[in-house]
């Protein structure tokens, strides 16, 4: 793939950040189709440094600040595509990637369909989304179940450190549009990363279970992606030592949802929990819970849980702490499972 | 030689009879960017519009300095300067009538100081204790907008509004250069052309669109050539010479009130400070060019000028000094005291009636804080 990563590189601390450049840039090197565009993405390498020396190593046409202009930047990507190029999009924060939408609902997400085919958009919108970085008014918003409601997109959050340089080069690859979900606040998170595993790019679809239980009697199941993974695998550490035994699955895609890893897992423990930030009314976990209802409803100790963000404007960011589910309200959802069952159990003797 | 004018170049043929719907040539703004002081024609410049202007100019110039240093207390969560670009600030506080309309964008909360919004309120969205910290009705300045443009249609809309009311009010919408490349920049043009809507547009082209310098933004002679094509005037000013600023807006504003429609107006100006605080500014440019621009103050420019007309001595620098000073200090007291929030404030006018949802998120927000305060009352 390439061949400036010395063995000094190996498994050293890296940034979410990090990784995201490195998988831009290994994604330019390896194949020329690949173009990066946004605003400020060039000279400045981005407000958040992810597209940091590219326009330097590849050249403006490569990686080419635009004029200001988000529905230009996406309809631009879209000829880019027809003539056979990979444009990679970056939209500088999440609630500004709103005038694309036009380009996105109508164009980007459909045009394989409209042309039977002929007609691929092999386009990722690098997205950075979520809050916790307090972010005035525009900056923080969880934008998911706008793109998971439309036909057509792939939408991906990873959580990790590995997982976003392996869904950033999957996403670039792929044949079809992927939004991807940058989590803001877990841009500085670190972990010790190679980015000489290829064999850890991950296919988009797949969602993995990170800290596996043991499938107890008072078990459950977090599911979570992007921002949330952590609170979860916190919560679930909180967890054991009042005798929980949870078991945290990180979707990693929400389109396409993996149905089979969830729907394992709780099967296994019997009860689960929806976690994230944006709205709980209409969103992402109203879906989730749903379809893990419909397929295992005869495993289901209690009713499958949400713990979301609540149905209000993203609030400011003196306040944002009292809107992001944390693991006290995580924690919460889990107690209340076991009052479920108990009142199951009790009213069935 | 223009393009047109180039060999070969494709020219279509307009149809027997076809006239051009205007005459284009009063649209245009003129090729270099109007000065006025330091020109003959500042003689006629009214001296309590001068004074007015150095005052605001000097206690404005003072509150981007306090609000910068803020940010590095913390006291402010971000906060992007207008240093450099007062002259167009204050013109846009002073130019309109009470019954007018401001619509700024977030790096405008000095215009919206200087038309007569509470410093501290002004602030509000920046510290981050509200998305908008005063009632848009009491001073007609619309909340400060982060989007790009995205408040330019609305000022078209509110003076369409007005004037479908037989009210004679001029909505006055701020932009800068990289919010004309939004979409949203031409349709509320367009709209304000077509309607003939008492707007005006003050594009303030301070250079860059956070790292990226006008020549990537656009391929206009200026941005005030954009007017033309929507058939609007459009004026090209010294964003830095605060008397040229405001007669060419009060001229603009005359025009939209007396019925002839919208105005593009560029100021040529410059963003001294990097974009906001969180802006590394060296990344993108060299200090060279901004020592340049300093030396084109608009403070200095407007304290030449009036020292020359004997309208301003050391006594009168002094004073104005000493208005910015109490400012800063009331700014600084004000702003070293936490904002007093209420969390439940969350649950309040997402809409006019709470819904049943918000109730019960809102009785779960305070069994959470009852039980945080319960932690922290054992803990003592
Ligand atoms: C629709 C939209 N896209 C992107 C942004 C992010 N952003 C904030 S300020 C800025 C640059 C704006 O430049 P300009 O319009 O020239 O105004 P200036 O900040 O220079 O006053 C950008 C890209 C935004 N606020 N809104």
């Amino acid at each position: 793939m390439t061949t400036a990563v010395g063995a000094e590189t190996a498994r050293k601390p890296a940034t979410m950040a990090q990784a995201l450049g490195r998988a831009l840039r290994d994604a330019m090197a390896a194949d020329p189709s690949v173009h990066v565009l946004g605003e400020d993405v060039g000279t400045l390498g981005g407000v958040f440094r992810i597209t940091d020396g590219l326009a330097e190593e590849f050249g403006e046409d490569r990686c080419t600040d635009t004029p200001l202009a988000e529905a230009g930047i996406l309809g631009t990507a879209v000829g880019m595509a027809m003539y056979g190029l990979r444009p990679v999009v970056e939209m500088q924060f999440d609630a500004f990637a709103y005038p694309s939408f036009e380009q996105l609902i109508s164009h980007v997400s459909r045009m394989r369909n409209r042309t039977r085919g002929a007609m691929p958009m092999p386009i990722t919108v690098r997205v950075p989304y979520g809050g916790g970085i307090g972010g005035v008014e525009h900056h923080s918003d969880s934008s998911e179940i706008y793109y998971m409601a439309t036909p057509g997109l792939q939408v991906v959050a990873p959580a990790t450190v590995a997982d976003a340089y392996g869904l950033l080069r999957a996403a670039i690859a792929s044949d079809d549009p992927v939004i991807f979900l940058e989590p803001k606040r877990l841009y500085w998170s670190k972990a010790d990363w190679s980015a000489d595993a290829p064999e850890q790019v991950p296919p988009i679809g797949r969602a993995v279970v990170r800290g596996p239980g043991s499938g107890g009697r008072r078990s459950a199941t977090l599911i979570s992606y992007g921002p949330s993974v952590p609170v979860c695998l916190e919560a679930a550490e909180a967890a054991r030592a009042e005798g929980w035994d949870l078991e945290v699955v990180d979707l990693r895609s929400l389109v396409p949802f993996d149905d089979e890893t969830v729907c394992a897992s709780v099967r296994r423990t019997g009860r689960a929990v929806v976690v994230h930030e944006s709205t709980g009314f209409g969103g992402p976990g109203g879906e989730i819970a749903a379809r893990v209802t419909e397929r295992c409803f005869h495993h289901l100790e209690a009713p499958v849980l949400r713990v979301a963000g609540f149905d209000i404007p993203y609030p400011p960011p003196m306040l944002e702490r009292h809107h992001l589910p944390g693991v006290d309200r995580v924690l919460d959802a889990v107690a209340r499972l076991q009052w479920e069952s108990e009142w199951t159990e009790g009213s069935a003797v | 030689m223009t393009v047109l004018e180039q060999p070969g170049a494709y020219r279509p043929t307009p149809p027997p009879g076809w006239q051009p719907r205007v005459d284009a040539a009063p649209l245009l703004p003129d090729a270099e960017p109007y000065r006025l002081l330091g020109t003959a024609a500042a003689a006629g410049i009214s001296p309590d519009l001068l004074t007015r202007l150095h005052r605001e100019l000097v206690r404005g110039r003072r509150y981007n300095t306090q609000a910068t240093a803020l940010t590095r207390q913390g006291r402010l969560a971000v906060y992007p300067s207008s240093t450099g670009q007062e002259a167009c600030q204050v013109a846009a506080g002073l130019v309109l009538e009470d019954r007018d309309w401001l619509f700024p964008s977030y790096r405008d909360t000095l215009a919206a100081v200087v038309r007569g919004l509470d410093p501290v309120d002004a602030l509000t969205l920046l510290r981050g204790d509200w998305h908008s910290g005063y009632d848009p009705h009491t001073h007609r300045v619309a909340p400060l907008c982060t989007p790009l443009a995205t408040q330019l249609p609305h000022a078209v809309g509110l003076a369409h509004a007005a004037r479908l009311k037989g009210d004679d009010v001029v909505a006055l919408a701020l932009v800068g250069d990289g919010g004309t490349s939004e979409g949203d920049f031409h349709e509320a043009l367009n709209f304000a052309a077509v309607w003939h809507a008492p707007v005006v547009f003050l594009v303030q082209n301070n250079g860059f669109a956070i790292s990226v310098p006008l020549a990537k933004q656009t391929a206009a002679p200026s941005l005030a050539h954009k007017a033309v094509g929507y058939g609007m005037p459009g004026r090209l000013v010294d964003g830095n010479d605060a008397a040229a600023v405001h007669e060419v807006l009060a001229e603009a504003v005359r025009r939209a009130r007396g019925g002839g429609g919208p105005t593009l107006v560029e100021a040529v100006t410059y963003r001294i400070e990097a974009h906001t605080n969180a802006d590394d500014a060296t990344r993108y440019r060299p200090d060279s060019e901004v020592e340049a621009w300093r030396a084109h103050d608009p403070i200095a420019l407007l304290e030449e000028a009036m020292r020359d007309r004997q309208l301003l001595d050391d006594e009168g620098v002094r004073a104005a000094r000493e208005s910015a000073e109490r400012l800063a200090a009331d700014l600084r007291t004000r702003m070293h005291q936490d904002p007093v929030l209420d969390p439940m404030a969350l649950f309040e006018h997402v809409y006019a009636d709470r819904t049943s949802q918000l109730r019960e998120q809102a009785a779960q927000l305070r069994a959470e804080l009852d039980a945080e305060a319960a932690d922290a009352g054992e803990g003592e």
